[in-house]
């Protein structure tokens, strides 16, 4: 059964980067790839409805706009459920601390450890996919 | 008033006071050379014999000119000599002690005017200098972040690449069997000189990563925790773990150790992380200096030496790290603490251990740190910490 991730980030190339990195995963079905090039047009694709299942939103956090802290909280609010990774290139204490009272589920620093990023999302798939 | 044949002709009032002389004396009309002989007597003259002043006098009768002299009393006197057309001279006394007094009070005023002057141009400069390095820090710390990300990117899709190549070895593979010989070989080599050079990306690319995260130890700044530490044994942890760092490297390695802990030092509130830091990069300058003279005198006549010591100044503490190595030209020494500075051969030394070594000691704990060097002889360090100090 395929679920759901969307990557938010201002930069066109991660979304490249992501595409690559889980080609295995996007060829075989366990993972589509959603992109938002802002935190504005991601909440406007969660209220569109993502399919199948979004199981883990990860949102740069300096981004033009709304930032990722800010779309942190918006999602917190209308998704108070959604896991949400905050990705940041400055992994400084304070961004760590306010992320992690705005309920981030986790806080990751470029360069991304894909292969850590890879077993906590099949963790994230497996609790999605329990219930059912 | 002395006349043509150098008696006392004439005087005023003011003159026998002002000198004190006694009335008898004045009575006899005393020649000249016996007048200086009773001022000689009294001691007007200070140790100075009668006869050495009579002579000295003697020879500027004809001369227009006046000189001050300090009498035993203390109060300071001018004399006017004037000489008159037909012989003879007029002396001028005038009691000039307060003049005298105000102008050694001007002196006094200027000469400490001019060095409170010299130190606040000492302090400016200080200033200047670690506003600069502040700044040069904080440069540093931005630029480190621009390139951050596209660095990541270049790393990222360069592994990547490498992975991407290597499944286009398999799944090409039958292909490739059905060309020709030559054809085969020359594809094989261009995708192995692919692999190679896209690994080389991602070396390279790993060691500006490097860089840039030493860079970007600037930015932290005062991230880090205070507590009171014994301050003896955390040099004495550095310094190990410096010496099993510089062993592990390079098995060959060797240095004497020598350290003069000041006893009994009392606990000091510091950042003990940071300054952990800046001791490993002090101890690792030393080693390295001190190996660099080993190796360039190989005679075996030299023992590498590096002297670790503290000192308590009160309100203060002091640390020296000095070693006898290769040392440091007069040129260079302004240059050590800016990012970036280094005289190691590239890819051994990112010239930022000493720029935030500077930061951590000056901005973070508001102390200082110096340096002294004699080429071909030593380099010693000096950190100073103030005890309550560290504002940042």
């Amino acid at each position: 059964m395929s679920v759901s991730i969307l990557i938010v980030d201002d930069e066109r190339d991660v979304a490249d980067l992501f595409r690559q990195r889980f080609r295995r995963e996007a060829r075989d079905g366990t993972y589509v790839m959603h992109f938002a090039l802002s935190g504005e047009a991601a909440l406007s694709l969660l209220s569109d409805g993502v399919e199948p299942t979004l199981i883990v939103i990860l949102s740069d956090i300096n981004m033009p706009g709304m930032d990722g802290l800010r779309l942190l909280r918006e999602i917190k609010t209308q998704h108070p459920d959604m896991p949400v990774m905050m990705v940041t290139a400055y992994g400084d204490d304070e961004r760590r601390r306010r992320a992690s009272e705005l309920g981030a589920f986790e806080f990751l620093t470029k360069p991304v450890d894909f292969d850590l990023l890879k077993a906590q999302l099949r963790q994230l798939a497996g609790t999605a996919e329990s219930p059912t | 008033m002395f006349d043509q044949d150098l008696y006392l002709a004439a005087w005023n009032r003011n003159f026998q006071q002002l000198l004190q002389l006694p009335d008898a004396l004045l009575a006899e009309r005393p020649g000249f050379d016996d007048y200086i002989r009773y001022l000689t007597e009294r001691g007007e003259f200070g140790g100075s014999a009668s006869e050495t002043e009579i002579a000295r006098l003697r020879s500027r009768l004809t001369d227009h000119h006046s000189f001050e002299r300090t009498r035993p009393d203390g109060t300071v006197m001018e004399v006017r000599h004037n000489p008159m057309p037909d012989g003879g001279f007029v002396l001028i006394y005038s009691d000039i002690t307060e003049r005298k007094l105000s102008e050694a009070g001007i002196r006094a005023a200027r000469d400490a005017a001019e060095a409170a002057y010299a130190e606040l141009k000492a302090a400016q400069a200080n200033l200047i200098q670690a506003e600069k390095m502040a700044s040069l820090g904080q440069l540093t710390a931005g630029i480190a972040h621009e390139i951050k990300n596209p660095l990541n990117f270049v790393n990222n899709f360069a592994s990547l690449s490498v992975e991407l190549l290597d499944e286009l070895k398999e799944t090409a593979a039958p292909a490739f069997v059905a060309l020709d010989e030559e054809k085969r070989v020359d594809l094989d080599h261009t995708i192995e000189l692919l692999t190679s050079n896209l690994g080389k990306i991602a070396d390279h690319g790993r060691r500006a990563d490097n860089i840039v995260k030493s860079m970007l130890e600037h930015s932290r700044g005062v991230s880090g925790e205070r507590r009171a530490v014994d301050l003896n044994m955390l040099i004495d942890e550095a310094l190990n773990l410096a010496y099993h760092g510089a062993r592990a490297q390079d098995t060959g390695f060797k240095i004497g150790l020598e350290h003069d802990y000041a006893p009994l030092l009392k606990p000091i509130e510091l950042a003990p992380q940071e300054l952990t830091r800046v001791l490993l990069n002090l101890f690792g300058n030393g080693f390295y200096a001190a190996n660099k003279r080993a190796r360039e005198q190989a005679d075996g006549s030299f023992q590498p030496l590096l002297r670790v010591a503290t000192r308590e100044l009160g309100d203060a503490v002091e640390i020296r790290v000095r070693d006898n190595g290769i040392g440091i030209p007069a040129e260079l020494k302004d240059k050590l603490f800016q990012p970036f500075f280094t005289t190691k051969p590239t890819g051994e030394g990112t010239g930022l251990g000493l720029s935030i070594s500077y930061d951590i000691v000056t901005q973070q704990h508001g102390g200082t740190i110096t340096v002294e060097s004699e080429p071909g002889v030593f380099t010693e360090f000096t950190v100073r910490l103030p005890r309550q100090g560290g504002s940042a």
